[in-house]
């Protein structure tokens, strides 16, 4: 299935037109795109930026299964998911999904599926830097 | 004596204060047995919401036992995305 799918952790800057180019094909009636984007507050406190790190080879094979589960579990053709670590400003794009399929349907299902799964298995955490000090998001109850 | 690799993450390179470290658990120790061998060691991984070990990359359920060289990964509340 690697054929279908797209796995990438950097820590550089993602790039949108590669992950839409990977599942661009004859064959789509859509591409389905999720941009994960820095917010610039958090319980109405101003972030001044945050900082990912992962355990990346086994983040990439988590993604992996996503990638490979979203492909058995819905009638896609392609799917890309590709994550960026390290300091990202309000705005910048952590994480980049894109799913194509024949019929729209499945392509917002498959990317929804990559998205919320991703934020539950994938070890990558953020810290995020406010003006007076620092959190690990969801660490503690 | 089974002698393994624990890499920490996330928060818990904050709390224990390094990135990994080795470790001697006895033999047949299970992921549930380490997991509270972990905490008396560093009671502060207590407050935490919770935490996943993984063995050698892979997510590991409370009765896999530990082999000699396994690398095993302290997985605190992940937050990617």
């Amino acid at each position: 299935m690697s054929n279908k799918t797209s796995i990438f952790i950097t820590t550089n800057k993602l790039d949108l037109q590669s992950c839409y180019d990977f599942v661009q094909g004859s064959a789509c009636g859509g591409i389905s795109v999720f941009v994960g984007t820095v917010r610039n507050s958090t319980n109405s406190k101003e972030v001044k930026f945050l900082d990912f790190s992962g355990y990346e080879p086994m983040a990439i094979k988590e993604m992996k299964k996503i990638a490979d589960r979203a492909i058995e579990e819905f009638d896609i053709h392609k799917i890309a998911i590709h994550h960026a670590l390290g300091k990202l400003n309000i705005g910048e794009i952590p994480v980049i999904i894109t799913v194509s399929s024949a019929h729209r349907k499945a392509a917002f299902e498959a990317c929804q599926f990559a998205i919320d799964t991703l934020k539950e298995t994938v070890p990558i955490w953020k810290k995020e830097y406010f003006s007076d000090g620092e959190v690990w998001v969801n660490a503690h109850p | 004596m089974t002698h393994i690799q624990v890499l920490f993450f996330g928060i818990t390179t904050d709390i224990v204060g390094e990135n990994s470290t080795s470790l001697t658990v006895e033999s047949n120790t299970s992921i549930k047995i380490l997991k509270s061998k972990l905490i008396q060691k560093y009671p502060s991984l207590k407050n935490l919401n919770e935490f996943a070990i993984a063995v050698n990359e892979e997510y590991a359920e409370n009765d896999l036992i530990l082999k000699d060289n396994d690398v095993v990964a302290v997985i605190p509340p992940v937050s990617g995305g």
